[in-house]
């Protein structure tokens, strides 16, 4: 390497998508840089000219605009513009200019192309939005290693199995022998074809459910049944599986899922091991799953609102791991939910039993398996149309003030909004919910909208599911059919729009202003879910997750394809950057919140997350044109 | 450091007349190609001028005394500065190197050693300066040194027009009225020296005393200067020297 090269190579390799470059790889491009110098306000790139290089900036600033002259983008020392049209055809499409007097490197398209073809990482930076998304999505996943261990891991030893017709005694002097805590039920025959599975001798078998080691205590002794009862009489009908591919971390949902303790772990049909709870919480000592049973452990509020902390460290612990987004969402609603179920229950042992049915109801984050660890709560009380206001409120009203101050008392504080139980309104029978509902979707008010976009997100936690069910359909069939509500909606789904990105150590906004920090919820995460949410109304989607609802969405023609791939990414990344700067602000023993420092952002995080704000932005140009106004309302 | 020994000024009204005169004069076949290779006339805009910064690191300012040790060229023009079209060479000074100059150029003792003969490469770099202007900052070491190299060596000197880029700076910042008027007040007068100047064209620091590397820095100087204070329109014999 030439000495008088490593000037402008030692700069080049400190910037993205150059620092990842091979060194020989480094050196070409040193070799062929053109230099140019550019007075403050002269034109680098002009719209149409021919463009053969990719510009790189050695020190100054440049603005890169859209067409009409729209502010598209405002770089520094370090960054690149002109791939765009290299990539495409050539011609520029977004032109530039010198802000500052400005020094540029330029790179001659053989080169440029040569280092695309040579390094996917540099072809996946300077491919704009999806792929840099993608990549990082991926990368995340890789680098967690929950995700990627696979539960068979986990698995130390075969399963006991015994046959249906084998003695309480029996079973359990071989679980005992084997050391085991549970023992798998089989019997000859092939009726349940999901379970069956053939032994080396060629005989099919199907298992037919599993004893634990409580199930010996409630099932067996504590009924005074003999020693001698075939197990298949008091084998759990409720047989939940995993297959041994499955990630630790599917393995922990599941358990959290259907509240067990013990999971088969099948290789196809056969049971190739049982795993515990106490292996996942060897494994993943702090995990959220050890917090869940640590929480329906607890015998009072007090008691529950000590694990506060614990919550944090899980967090902590989670996003260090390499967690994707939805594993730290959907793990933190899991917690909120036990909070939330474990209240219930100790109010429910305060206050007796209830006077008629009632469904706990979550809206928001938790109801969308999205939320995060600076949250509130949003909750209501569905009643059954039974319910009679003077005999009952009491009670209900009693109920949701103990669940209301438990969880402030936990750190889900109080709705500023008073979307609670304890707020009257949101303590109603089912009908009253519906009207609501139904009023909400024909007569869009600004106070309607706002209450649709808190409780279209919904979900039961506690009692009776169906009453949530009920309202969930009501949504899905109605919302599609209601063009006014959906074009309002849009509408209100604009309110919050993103920044253009990151300029030196500020937020740069559309006008060209600058912002010392951003709240990445106001400004992406929940701009992207109220967009999200407007298309999932549209398509009569039940899910309430985002993810899932963008997976409903691709599957209409609501959008063009691949659009909600991209807002999937976008979305992943953006909620990853809020969860990594609410780790950053626990570490340095801040209260978290939802704002970021530029200069807490790394290189790469500013370019994927200015991709992101892009695809947001984008896709909030497109609502406003799908959902029009119907035009019988436009005249007025 | 010595200073600069007081010469005399050259002055060339005719900078064409003066290369066909040498031309023809010229017995050394090198030199002869070079003064040969037209310039561009003296009102070329200068945009159209094909250029080469030139930068050469010395053991010392006297070139009765000391002696080139590394020549950097970088060809260039207004619009782009190519790197792939550089050349450096390592000179074996006739002199020996003292230790301060090696701290100074880092240049090494070794490489010094297995260096050539300044003549060795004189015929390479009279054929990339040959057709462009030279641009240097400062002409009263490259000129000189240059010159009494190449006498030296061919019997002969070497002359020809530059663009200083010092001497440019020194038009905006010593012979203006506010120039004069700072030393009527008793400031000390704007630094030209090539780092200070390019500062004030917000163009970034490079590690100096690389003949190479300062030869760019004096490329991207002179863009610099054109877009600041004259435009691509300016003729050549407006700004060379």
């Amino acid at each position: 390497m030439d000495v008088e090269l490593l000037e402008i190579r030692q700069h080049m390799g400190q910037f993205p998508p150059f620092d990842g470059l091979s060194d020989v790889l480094l050196d070409a491009i040193a070799e062929q840089v053109q230099v140019r110098y550019y007075k403050t306000g002269s034109d680098i790139l002009k719209f149409d000219d021919i463009l053969t290089e990719l510009c790189y900036i050695r020190s100054g600033a440049v603005e890169v605009y859209r067409r009409q002259g729209e502010l598209y983008n405002r770089l520094g020392e370090g960054d690149i513009f002109g791939h765009f049209s290299l990539l495409r055809n050539h011609k520029v499409r977004l032109p530039a200019k010198a802000i500052e007097d400005t020094l540029i490197y330029f790179i001659p398209n053989v080169v440029f192309q040569r280092l695309c073809e040579e390094d996917d990482d540099f072809a996946d930076f300077v491919e704009l939005e999806r792929p840099r998304l993608e990549t990082a999505a991926e990368q995340q996943k890789k680098s967690n290693d929950m995700m990627v261990t696979r539960i068979r891991k986990l698995v130390t030893r075969y399963p006991v199995m015994v046959e249906s017709t084998t003695t309480v005694q029996q079973a359990a002097k071989q679980v005992n022998d084997a050391q085991a805590s549970a023992v798998l039920v089989i019997n000859e025959g092939s009726d349940n074809p999901r379970y069956s599975f053939q032994d080396s001798e060629g005989k099919t078998w199907q298992m037919c459910g599993i004893l634990t080691d409580s199930d010996f205590r409630t099932r067996i002794v504590a009924e005074g049944l003999s020693a001698q009862t075939a197990i298949g009489e008091v084998v759990s009908e409720r047989l939940i599986t995993i297959q041994s591919d499955a990630s630790v971390y599917e393995a922990m949902l599941t358990m959290l899922r259907n509240n067990v303790h013990h999971l088969p772990v099948l290789y196809r049909q056969r049971p190739v091991g049982v795993v515990h709870l106490s292996d996942i919480i060897r494994y993943e000592t702090q995990s959220g799953l050890y917090l869940v049973s640590n929480i329906f452990n607890q015998s009072s509020a007090q008691g529950l609102a000590k694990l506060a902390p614990d919550v944090r460290a899980a967090f902590v612990r989670m996003v260090q791991e390499g967690a994707n987004s939805q594993m730290v969402g959907s793990a933190l609603s899991t917690i909120g939910r036990s909070f939330t179920r474990r209240l219930l229950e100790l109010a429910e042992e305060a206050l007796g039993p209830p006077p008629v049915p009632y469904c706990f109801m979550v809206n928001g984050s938790m109801a969308r398996n999205e939320q995060s660890i600076v949250t509130d709560q949003d909750n209501a009380l569905i009643l059954s149309d039974d319910f009679n206001p003077d005999e009952h409120d009491d009670y209900f009203h009693a109920l949701a003030a103990f669940v209301s101050d438990g969880l402030d008392a936990c750190g889900y504080t109080y709705c500023k909004g008073d979307v609670m139980a304890t707020n009257r309104q949101w303590r109603q029978p089912l009908h009253v919910w519906k009207r609501y509902f139904q009023d909400w979707m024909a007569n869009p008010t600004p106070e309607r909208l706002l209450h649709s976009s808190i409780f279209f997100d919904l979900d039961s936690i506690y009692g009776e599911d169906h009453f949530v069910e009920a309202l969930q359909d009501l949504i899905a069939q109605t919302a599609p059919q209601s063009p006014l509500f959906l074009a309002a909606m849009a509408r209100n789904a604009l309110n919050r729009t993103p920044p253009l990105g990151f300029f030196r150590t500020f937020v740069m906004e559309k006008d060209g202003k600058h912002n010392n920090s951003i709240n990445l919820k106001r400004r992406g995460t929940a701009p992207m879910v109220d967009l999200i949410r407007v298309h999932a109304l549209a398509c009569g989607s039940k899910a309430q997750n985002s993810f899932q609802r963008l997976n409903d969405i691709s599957n209409t023609q609501l959008l063009a394809t691949g659009v909600s791939d991209k807002l999937s990414y976008a979305f992943e990344f953006l909620c990853m950057s809020r969860i990594r700067h609410q780790v950053i602000d626990l570490q340095e023993d801040r209260f978290p919140d939802n704002n970021i420092e530029p200069e807490n952002v790394e290189d790469s995080e500013r370019h994927t997350l200015k991709d992101a704000f892009q695809v947001l932005n984008n896709a909030q140009k497109f609502l406003k044109f799908r959902y029009p106004v119907p035009a019988q309302r436009q005249g007025r | 450091m010595h200073g600069i020994r007081p010469r005399q000024k050259v002055v060339q009204a005719n900078w064409i007349g003066y290369m066909a005169e040498r031309a023809e004069k010229a017995h050394d076949s090198a030199l002869r190609q070079f003064f040969a290779t037209p310039l561009p006339s003296p009102d070329t805009p200068i945009a159209q001028v094909p250029m080469v910064a030139l930068d050469m690191e010395t053991t010392g300012l006297d070139e009765r005394r000391h002696a080139i040790v590394s020549i950097g060229v970088v060809p260039f023009t207004l619009d782009r500065i190519p790197l792939a079209q550089r050349r450096y060479w390592v000179v074996k000074p006739s002199r020996p190197l003292d230790e301060a100059s090696i701290a100074y150029h880092h240049i090494t003792h070794s490489e010094i050693a297995t260096a050539p003969d300044f003549d060795a490469v004189l015929d390479e770099l009279l054929a990339v300066l040959a057709g462009r202007l030279v641009v240097v900052h400062f002409r009263n070491i490259e000129r000189p040194f240059l010159d009494a190299a190449v006498k030296a060596r061919r019997g002969e000197g070497v002359m020809f027009p530059m663009i200083d880029t010092m001497s440019l700076e020194a038009r905006m910042h010593r012979q203006t009225l506010w120039a004069r008027f700072r030393r009527w007040l008793g400031r000390p007068p704007v630094s030209i020296r090539l780092n200070a100047s390019r500062e004030r064209y917000g163009l970034p620091v490079y590690q100096g005393h690389h003949a190479l590397v300062d030869a760019l820095a004096t490329a991207e100087l002179l863009q610099a200067q054109i877009s600041h204070h004259y435009t691509p329109e300016t003729q050549l014999k407006d700004i060379w020297v």
